[in-house]
């Protein structure tokens, strides 16, 4: 049971008031026609699983409604930061 | 039985309050303040189970969580059946009856025990994996009789009458376990303002100084942990819980708590109170003063009972005035034991001999043993043990410093009937190894502690292999001052009790007492009592290659019992390193996982079950449903009406009553569960666009349009009528399934995507009482009750209007899912159930006729409209399903789905399409889910071509109707495929339109 | 009683506004009309830890705009006569009408059943740029749970901290509630206000009845 602070409430709240929505920073093609089998086939189906820092979507969904990023370390489950849809990490993977 | 054991005085037992329990059938006495181990020991009952493998009588050999052998199937009534309950941690109640879960068919006289004798060559290590694997099929029977007879507990066959629950709980500090350490921790915390939760498995708070003649702040130990109590429970924030076992320390300080409230009064919760409560707790910072626990000596025969841990010699003792035998032989390698020398002889009755694997012992309670007489030998174990249902005597012999040989051949036989050990204490590391935390061994203490964390915890005491009580409330305090000061809080001033600290001599690390024979030659020395592991299972694992610890323990078993190896597996890890030739941290322990001790289903389902297993969601019609005789289907948590059978009606005459009177007159459908989501802003169309496949740019104010929508892999994934309530106003539904999902996923994409398109969406799916009249007599019933022009050019098919129906505020739309004139009406929930009983005082005349779900979905079949969710799986977009017409090609935007719909995947020949199914004996139904063949004769494995969506008897057409998937279906028509069914019939289907019904969709514009 | 122009520019309809209140020969019935609190409190102990109370056929509407868009933040403040919470969790109340937060841009106004037309068409007449009204009045109710035991119910209930220190009076969270989900708001020293979904009103009400029971349960009419 993980303890998330939302950026929007601007406090923790427990894990089962959220969605995780999988891998935060994925952008939609700006021009889906465009691209190649292969390349809309990445963005549909291929997501990264690493070991460590990882950047995730949750959404508060019992609570204020809004999707926001995680920096979550996938090994001890902290979390580093949260911040919001258009906003960059701080903390990345090194490498 | 009277109680031979017990002392005259003495215990924190009140012998003015005798109990009677029953035990095997039998009755016993005991006092308030005893376990059932406390009572039964002072009842002078030495056996309290049967091994799992060997079936040998098993005795008590601990006084708490570890306990491997007393392990009780507690309950007076079948309803209140309990299993597995440690008995050194029930308190005793008047009228509890308990049995011993091991032996089979009881303790005593065990029909194993002859199985037993040729177990040991039946049963050797890794004796599943060997045996009961081959052949697999026969593994149910294995099981069951090694189940029956290794003696796991039931379950109550009836239901539990007790209530459980469960509380959300929030502090600052989270202290685990109240012995000296934790009450100092919470003290420290409480006096400085924090919230504090304090928790310990016992009755009372106080550990080990429960059962302890030490002396603290010049007060006794009892009345010094008297005085702390006293002043937590005067802080209001300071949760005092006692009889709760912290039983998972999880990721980001959250913790769980099994708190038994009633299993000390009655076998039944009484009326009104909770049995069982679990505690979700977050913590802010969390302090582990879990302390330790005492490792037995493991040595030949020390399974025999009358051979316990030494320290739970000196609890029975002092805490419950229980001395559980006459003659002691104490075996020890620290200083510490002899306290229980002392014990025993101050309770009156004889020490035979203090054993000391030290060559060279000295400290102060050496010296105290000595003055009272008792003779000490030193550099010698006993290294066997004679008797069958007790210990008759020792063998006792010389062993060398590494304790790793028996030196000489000098043995001496002493005779006595309880043998104590103590190999030393193990921090009670579990809770730290919960989030992930390896804990790390240390020579000095000779044990295993919390490793680096994560969480925001801390330790102190006995749990960081301090033993001394000055420095376990040093310890204790420091910890409480730092979680303060972490707080944030300013640190309260506490002092420190004045403790006499004994002088002691350095302890000896010994695992494994050698015998004059090899370890698989000698007689068994046991190291997992529960399991049966004995240290030569332990070699011979290691000899067949299981070198991980991880391996060792499953081909052993080790640690798998329902004291999690508490007791045994450190000394199992360290005979494992001996035999390795490796040291005990390369070797590595396993690693302990939730829960701590075994916890009762009823606690972990709390007031999840019966009527509040599930939430159970209901429209606003919902109590005229229940007594118009509805029977209900459940539509995700909806409970949503199925059919409305009358007297005397199978469900099959039901639905064609109800399918021909929607047909030929009127029908009525509670349809308030779809999803409703009302969308405002200048965006909207243009988002509308967006996420549903068709085009929405033109669809005028007072219109309404059908939708697909799809994933971005173009699979449809819901559907539904949107109406343009104004030009920036829209009404969205979905299926009744999808609500949730679609306005979550609308919200995903506005948010992350595209936040610059003004628009909102909310939730008016509970708000609006939806119903839909259905047939062609729907208009005239209407028109009885509203203001709207209902003229049939005036208001068109796919148009909506407002006003009012039965005076209550409504929108109409003129919309339909059964392909008949139909007119679906909205109003606030609040009005919906009057609005419906008004529409049934007018519509008798019309023989209005409510339907449910199954006459919804026959309907809707009929008309070959297809259900998301029912005749889509994830794996279908729009052409697959002849709904190409829904998919707009031109609009600007590459709308949710477009792009995958075009993938090569997709656009290739002979995918699954959803056609209409028609069997060639139009009596036959087809089972949905049935897979079509073109050869039923084919060998088996056959190809498949596709299955069954929906499938239904159609009263209206007189024959059965069906979808389905066929590979390149739509270019089939006319065509034959098969279905074999597994009873052995093959159904031949034509494949054909899904329209069933008036193809030229004529009867929904009338 | 019919659609009403939200007033917009000549001849189109922008967003369709309506007077969803019946007159008074329409019987209007709350969520929990079948659970007859009523009777319940006719015939109840008298005393108890926990006190429930329906505060039932409000006016309801969710707000959605920009607190960035002035005319949104203004109109709102002169239709309601209370300016729009910002601070997060936060409650505005006076009289009759409150405005819990909801989300940097939502906010939920309750208000009498009667008023709500009225207030929408002030606020459609009042503010420009984008903006949302939503009546949702039918869609949820408010249940009032007061009593020293109500914070007892409220932790077995949901996972939000209500310790006072951590939830002072005037707090608003959205939250799981009883496997459902609920607006929970702090009413004062000792009571509480949920908004909850009308679909779950009646799940809610048997788990607040198991749940209380152990305090002894008090309905008020």
């Amino acid at each position: 049971m993980l303890h998330i602070y939302c950026p929007h409430c601007r406090e923790h709240r427990e894990e089962e008031e959220f969605h995780v929505k999988g891998q935060a920073h994925i952008a939609r093609p700006l021009d889906p026609e465009s691209c190649t089998d292969k390349e809309w086939g990445e963005y549909l189906f291929f997501r990264k699983n690493p070991r460590g820092i990882h950047h995730e979507i949750w959404y508060h969904s019992t609570g204020c409604r809004k999707f926001f990023n995680v920096t979550r370390d996938t090994v001890s489950y902290e979390i580093k930061e949260v911040y919001k849809i258009g906003e960059q990490p701080q903390v990345v993977a090194k490498g | 039985m009277s109680q031979k054991n017990r002392l005259q005085s003495g215990g924190r037992i009140d012998r003015s309050k005798a109990m009677t329990f029953s035990y095997n059938g039998r009755q016993y006495k005991g006092y308030q303040g005893d376990t059932v181990a406390s009572a039964l020991l002072a009842n002078g009952v030495d056996i309290v189970g049967r091994s799992f493998k060997y079936s040998r009588p098993r005795g008590l050999v601990t006084a708490g969580a570890d306990e491997p052998n007393g392990i009780l199937q507690m309950g007076a009534t079948e309803a209140t059946q309990v299993p597995n309950v440690r008995a050194t941690q029930q308190e005793l109640f008047d009228g509890l009856v308990c049995s011993a879960t091991n032996g089979w068919p009881n303790a005593e006289s065990d029909m194993m025990s002859i199985l037993g004798k040729v177990g040991g060559k039946m049963m050797p290590p890794g004796f599943y994996y060997k045996t009961f694997m081959y052949p697999q099929s026969m593994w149910e029977t294995y099981e069951k009789v090694i189940r029956k007879a290794a003696g796991f507990g039931r379950s109550p066959l009836e239901n539990d009458p007790d209530e459980y629950d469960s509380v959300n709980q929030h502090c600052d500090l989270m202290v685990v376990g109240a012995g000296p350490a934790g009450l100092m921790a919470a003290l420290t915390a409480a006096r400085s303002g924090a919230r504090v939760i304090i928790a310990d498995e016992q009755n009372e708070f106080g550990g080990h100084l429960l059962s302890s003649r030490e002396r603290i702040g010049g007060k006794s130990a009892a009345d010094w942990v008297a005085s702390i109590v006293e002043e937590l429970a005067s802080f209001p924030d300071v949760l005092m819980l006692p009889r709760s076992t912290v039983n998972g320390y999880h990721d980001h300080n959250f913790l769980t708590i099994h708190e038994r409230r009633t299993d000390h009064i009655a076998d039944k919760a009484p009326s009104g109170q909770v049995r069982q409560r679990m505690h979700r707790v977050r913590a802010h910072w969390v302090v582990l003063a879990t302390g330790a626990q005492e490792r037995p000596l493991v040595f030949a025969h020390n399974d025999v009972p009358g051979c316990m841990v030494a320290s739970a010699v000196s609890t029975y003792i002092n805490r419950y005035g229980v001395v559980p035998g006459k003659q002691l032989v104490l075996m020890t390698t620290n200083d510490g034991a002899y306290q229980t020398a002392l014990d025993w002889a101050d309770a009156g009755r004889e020490v035979v001999a203090v054993v000391d694997t030290r060559a060279n012992p000295q400290g102060e309670l050496i010296e105290a043993v000595r003055k009272r007489g008792i003779k000490v030998i030193t550099g010698s174990a006993v290294i066997e043990v004679s008797g069958k249902k007790r210990v008759s005597g020792v063998t006792v012999a010389g062993i060398d410093a590494k304790g790793e040989k028996v030196t000489g051949k000098a043995h001496s036989l002493l005779s006595c009937d309880t043998v104590a050990s103590s190999g030393g204490w193990s921090p009670v590391v579990h809770l730290s190894c919960h989030a992930g935390s390896r804990p790390e061994w240390r020579d000095d203490i000779i044990g295993f502690v919390p490793g680096p964390t994560v969480q925001k915890q801390l330790i102190a005491g006995g749990i960081t292999g301090t033993y001394a009580l000055d420095k376990v409330l040093a310890e204790g305090a420091k910890a409480g001052q730092e979680a303060t000061k972490r707080l944030g809080l300013t640190v309260a001033d506490v002092q420190l009790p004045n403790v006499r600290n004994l002088r002691e001599g350095k302890p000896m690390a010994l695992f494994h007492v050698p015998h004059t024979k090899p370890t698989s030659r000698a007689p068994k020395q046991f190291v997992d009592y529960q399991n049966d592991v004995t240290a030569a299972g332990i070699e011979l694992a290691t000899r067949e290659g299981f070198e991980s610890i991880e391996h060792v323990k499953r081909y052993t078993a080790m640690g798998f019992g329902t004291d999690q190896g508490k007791l045994g597996n450190i000394n199992g890890m360290a005979i494992t390193a001996k035999v390795l030739g490796k040291t005990i941290p390369e070797t590595g322990t396993t690693v302990f996982r939730p829960n701590y001790t075994p916890i009762t289903f009823g606690a972990i389902a709390g007031r999840n079950c019966d009527e509040l297993f599930d939430p159970k969601r209901f429209s606003a019609m919902h109590k005229w449903h229940v007594e118009n005789g509805a029977k209900f289907e459940d539509v995700g948590q909806w409970k949503r009406p199925w059919y409305f059978p009358k007297a005397g009606e199978t469900m099959q005459q039901s639905l064609d009553r109800e399918c021909k009177a929607t047909r030929e007159s009127v029908g009525i459908l509670d349809a308030s569960t779809l999803g409703k989501i009302d969308i405002q802003g200048k965006d909207a169309r243009e988002f509308l666009s967006r996420v549903y496949t068709n085009a929405w740019a033109k669809l005028g104010v007072g219109k309404c349009r059908y939708g697909l929508m799809c994933k971005e892999d173009g699979m449809v994934f819901d559907d539904g009528v949107t109406s343009c309530l104004g030009e920036n106003h829209f009404l969205m539904t979905t299926t009744t399934g999808g609500a949730a999902g679609v306005l979550e996923w609308l919200e995903l994409y506005h948010q992350t995507e595209w936040p610059e398109l003004e628009v909102f969406f909310t939730s008016v799916t509970d708000h609006w009482a939806t119903m839909t009249i259905s047939g062609p007599n729907s208009r005239k019933l209407l028109a009885e009750l509203t203001d709207i022009d209902l003229d049939k050019d005036g208001f068109k098919f796919m148009d909506w209007r407002a006003g009012t129906v039965a005076g209550v505020p409504a929108r109409v739309f003129r919309i339909s899912f059964t392909g008949e004139l139909s007119f679906e009406i909205n109003v606030q929930a609040n009005y919906g159930l009057h609005v419906w009983e008004k529409l049934f005082e007018h519509g008798a005349k019309y023989n209005l006729t409510p339907y449910g779900t199954e006459t919804m979905h026959i309907l809707r079949a009929e008309k070959g409209f297809i259900i998301a969710g029912q005749d889509t799986d994830g794996s279908v977009h729009p052409f697959d399903l002849g709904m190409g017409w829904c998919v707009g090609n031109n609009k600007p935007f590459s709308y949710i789905g477009k792009r995958g719909m075009a993938r090569e995947d997709c656009v290739r020949p002979n995918r699954k399409q959803l056609v209409g199914l028609k069997t060639k004996d139009p009596k036959v139904v087809l089972p949905e889910g049935a897979q079509a063949v073109a050869d039923p004769k084919q060998a088996i494995p056959m190809d498949m071509l596709g299955h069954v969506t929906s499938s239904y008897w159609s009263a209206n057409l007189g024959h059965s109707i069906a979808m389905g998937f066929v590979k390149g279906g739509l270019e089939r028509m006319g065509e034959s495929v098969y279905y074999p069914l597994a009873d052995g019939r093959v159904i031949e289907a034509e494949i054909c339109s899904p329209i069933f019904l008036d193809p030229k969709g004529e009867r929904q514009n009338v | 009683m019919s659609e009403t122009l939200a007033p917009e520019k000549e001849g189109t309809v922008n967003v369709a506004v309506m007077n969803q209140v019946a007159g008074s020969g329409a019987r209007a019935e709350s969520p929990l009309h079948h659970a007859e609190l009523d009777k319940l409190a006719a015939r109840n102990p008298r005393t108890g830890g926990v006190m429930l109370r329906e505060l039932k056929l409000l006016g309801h509407l969710t707000l959605r705009g920009s607190q960035q868009n002035e005319s949104f933040m203004n109109g709102c403040a002169e239709v309601l006569g209370l300016a729009l919470p910002t601070q997060p969790l936060t409650s505005v109340e006076k009289g009759s009408v409150s405005i819990r937060w909801i989300s940097p841009d939502e906010w939920l106004v309750v208000l009498p059943a009667d008023q709500a037309y009225e207030v929408e068409q002030g606020l459609r007449a009042a503010i420009e740029g984008h903006f949302s009204v939503v009546n949702v009045s039918g869609g949820q109710t408010l249940l009032e749970l007061s009593g020293p035991n109500a914070r007892d119910v409220l932790k077995k209930s949901c996972p939000l901290d209500v310790h006072p220190s951590q939830f002072p009076v005037g707090k608003v969270a959205g939250t799981v509630f009883a496997k459902s989900t609920a607006v929970v708001r702090r009413s004062g020293e000792e009571s509480w206000e949920l908004v909850v979904r009308r679909s779950f009103a009646d799940y809610i009400w048997l788990w607040l009845q198991d749940a209380s029971r152990e305090y002894g349960l008090v309905i008020k009419s």
